[in-house]
């Protein structure tokens, strides 16, 4: 008898998510698929809009990355307003920015370790949910838990002090910044008590990393065959090759490593990105067009900025990431769940750029904005903590949005997703005759390694408890299960 | 960590874009006025798009917290009810709910702010600026109830943070 098994929605993944896998006669896996089920329409939604309004409103989006959209929008504008392509700013609009930026990525990095990712670690993935959680970490590793509340604190408020509020921050406007940091706030954010200072952010940071190593070492079968298959990546590197999460040109690399998009400049994306549309999902699938439809999808996110630099410019960061490197030979790491690992590293940086920037006196005063001639579009990419992020806009000559296409990070990687869980389901479910929680947790990790945002992806909001559904080969329901 | 209790947190959260949805965020911004107008030094309010895991630091620092969501759920115009700390795991984990914060300020910070949640009712949720009339009015509703129940509390009518 053929099965169709469905898990819905994906828990500890924002937004509402549907996994469906279609079990042929024999029980295995025959067809997988990660089905999204809302539908997109905020690109409709800023049209008529004055393109100004872009950076605040954009952050309705989603209030997991608001920052990340905030940027794009405003990079986008920025070439919109004659200020250039993010190398046209003055060194305070500049670093402001990219301060910004970097308690976007700290913080939320580390939600995703410690919150989403470290209960599976500590408990494993087949332990109980009821344990399987924050709190269960802060039952057993009170250290963990706490270091986890206090590292998500701190990059909230460096967001506070360069957006100016956590809701609809202003900070980001076309052509620059709208305030300086103040001494307070930097002497808050280098040296606050309670924890709340960059020196022990950068010592959790390292403790993440070391957390991560060992359990690597004792669990290396797990975490490096753990849905692994070859990919292609896609990604912003700085133009000398530096990992760079705030600007760069686009770079892709094949399974191989070898580039097959040789560095190209971001405003002209179109020219080597498409989105295919299919039936069964609301989410896009992207592809690079010179490879085509099939074969041409890539990765984006922690691993793929990894695995598309080739090093960090900060020294702790570095080490990390030529461990990270010899790991995997020199060659791309394929291994979704050396993702944790990335992520790891990436929070490393981000709180030794805090640091740098923090010291820096452009930071406190100089010029704050810069225009130039007016253009009618612009594009902006980010990489945002989930991966690379698009905003392209047009204008009419009257100041209104007349097109928006967004790009965001978890439709990037929405062909890798459905290959994770296709790699997951085939391995734990074919054959077997009874789907078990743990199964379908296995799953559910599998795409949690992305840190999807499916309300981004989709934008729109959608909560409700799990549901698992079992279909025979007539498509008629044999079986029902609520996680609630 | 060191507890410096001000006293009364009021934490509004929700999507502003998202019409109805910001009830909570208004609703923490009117009473903003209030405060000041009043020049109550021991209210203070926060909001955000969704409660997440520092907001367990945040209010380890008050004694008595109120929780301001909108809601879809079948009341009249708003609904005011003691919350319990729960450790409860929600489905979209990128957000927490406000039970789950109080468990985890319980388990991290060792202390228990006593707290309430207020529930504002909402009728539409899409993207568009600006609450519904109904929704504005059981918003206005709710603030007058919650301005009411912050004075009893802070003369000591409602000492156990419970009505």
């Amino acid at each position: 008898m053929g099965q169709k098994i469905t898990i819905e929605p994906v828990t500890r993944v924002e937004g509402h998510g549907k996994v469906t896998i279609h079990l042929n006669n024999e029980g295995n896996v025959e067809q997988t698929r990660l089905h999204i089920v809302e539908f997109r329409g905020f690109e409709r939604f800023v049209q008529g809009r004055p393109y100004w309004e872009m950076p605040v409103l954009v952050q309705r989006l989603c209030g997991i990355c608001p920052v990340s959209h905030h940027l794009a929008a405003a990079k986008a504008l920025d070439v919109i307003v004659g200020a250039g392509t993010g190398e046209g700013l003055t060194p305070t609009g500049e670093k402001m920015r990219r301060l910004m930026h970097y308690g976007q990525m700290f913080q939320s990095h580390s939600l995703h370790f410690f919150h989403l990712a470290s209960p599976d670690l500590l408990f494993g993935i087949d332990s109980d949910p009821v344990k399987r959680n924050v709190i269960g970490v802060a039952l057993q590793y009170k250290d963990l838990a706490v270091q986890g509340v206090m590292m998500r604190k701190y990059g909230q408020e460096v967001i506070k002090a360069t957006a100016g509020k956590k809701i609809h921050g202003t900070g980001a406007v076309p052509g620059g910044i709208n305030k300086h940091l103040t001494e307070e706030e930097r002497e808050y954010l280098l040296h606050g008590d309670d924890y709340m200072n960059i020196d022990r952010m950068i010592s959790w940071s390292q403790d993440a990393l070391e957390f991560f190593k060992g359990y690597h070492k004792k669990n290396k079968a797990v975490i490096d065959s753990f849905a692994e298959f070859p990919s292609s990546y896609l990604s912003l590197v700085r133009k000398d090759g530096a990992l760079d999460l705030y600007h760069g040109v686009l770079r892709a690399i094949d399974h191989e490593g070898r580039k097959i998009l040789h560095d190209v400049d971001y405003q002209e994306y179109y020219k080597y990105i498409d989105e295919e549309v299919k039936s069964w999902s609301y989410m896009k699938f992207p592809y690079l067009k010179e490879i085509g439809k099939q074969n041409g999808w890539y990765s984006v996110g922690p691993l793929a900025r990894m695995n598309t630099a080739e090093f960090i410019d900060t020294p702790l960061a570095q080490k990390e990431f030529e461990a990270f490197r010899q790991y995997s030979g020199g060659k791309p790491c394929h291994r979704p769940m050396h993702a944790h690992w990335a992520r790891l590293i990436e929070i490393l940086h981000s709180a030794e750029k805090i640091k740098q920037l923090l010291a820096d006196p452009d930071l406190m005063e100089g010029q704050l904005v810069t225009r130039g001639a007016k253009q009618y579009e612009g594009v902006g990419l980010i990489e945002a903590p989930r991966g690379t992020l698009f905003h392209h806009y047009k204008i009419e000559e009257n100041d209104m949005i007349s097109m928006a296409n967004l790009i965001v990070s978890t439709t990037n990687n929405n062909q890798p997703m459905n290959e994770a869980v296709k790699q997951v389901a085939t391995r734990v479910m074919s054959g077997k005759k009874e789907i078990t929680e743990g199964m379908m947790n296995a799953v559910e990790v599998a795409i949690r390694a992305y840190d999807p945002c499916l309300s981004c992806a989709t934008h729109a909001l959608g909560q409700m408890p799990l549901e698992f559904e079992m279909y025979d080969v007539d498509n008629k329901l044999i079986e029902r299960k609520f996680k609630d | 960590l060191t507890h410096q209790k001000p006293s009364i947190l009021v934490y509004g959260y929700g999507n502003p874009g998202r019409q109805d949805d910001g009830a909570g965020i208004m609703l923490a911004e009117k009473l903003d006025e209030w405060i000041e107008s009043r020049k109550l030094e021991d209210v203070r309010t926060d909001t955000n798009y969704q409660l997440n895991l520092e907001d367990a630091a945040t209010v380890s620092n008050y004694d008595l917290v109120i929780f301001a969501d909108a809601s879809h759920e079948e009341i009249d115009d708003f609904r005011m009810e003691p919350l319990v700390a729960s450790n409860r795991v929600e489905f979209t984990m990128h957000a927490v709910a406000p039970a789950f914060i109080l468990h985890l300020c319980k388990e991290v910070f060792h202390y228990e702010p006593k707290a309430w949640l207020l529930h504002i009712k909402g009728y539409e949720w899409e993207f568009m600026a600006g609450m519904t009339e109904k929704a504005e009015s059981n918003l206005l509703s709710a603030l007058h109830y919650l301005q009411e129940f912050i004075l009893q509390h802070m003369s000591g009518r409602i000492s156990n943070g419970i009505n």
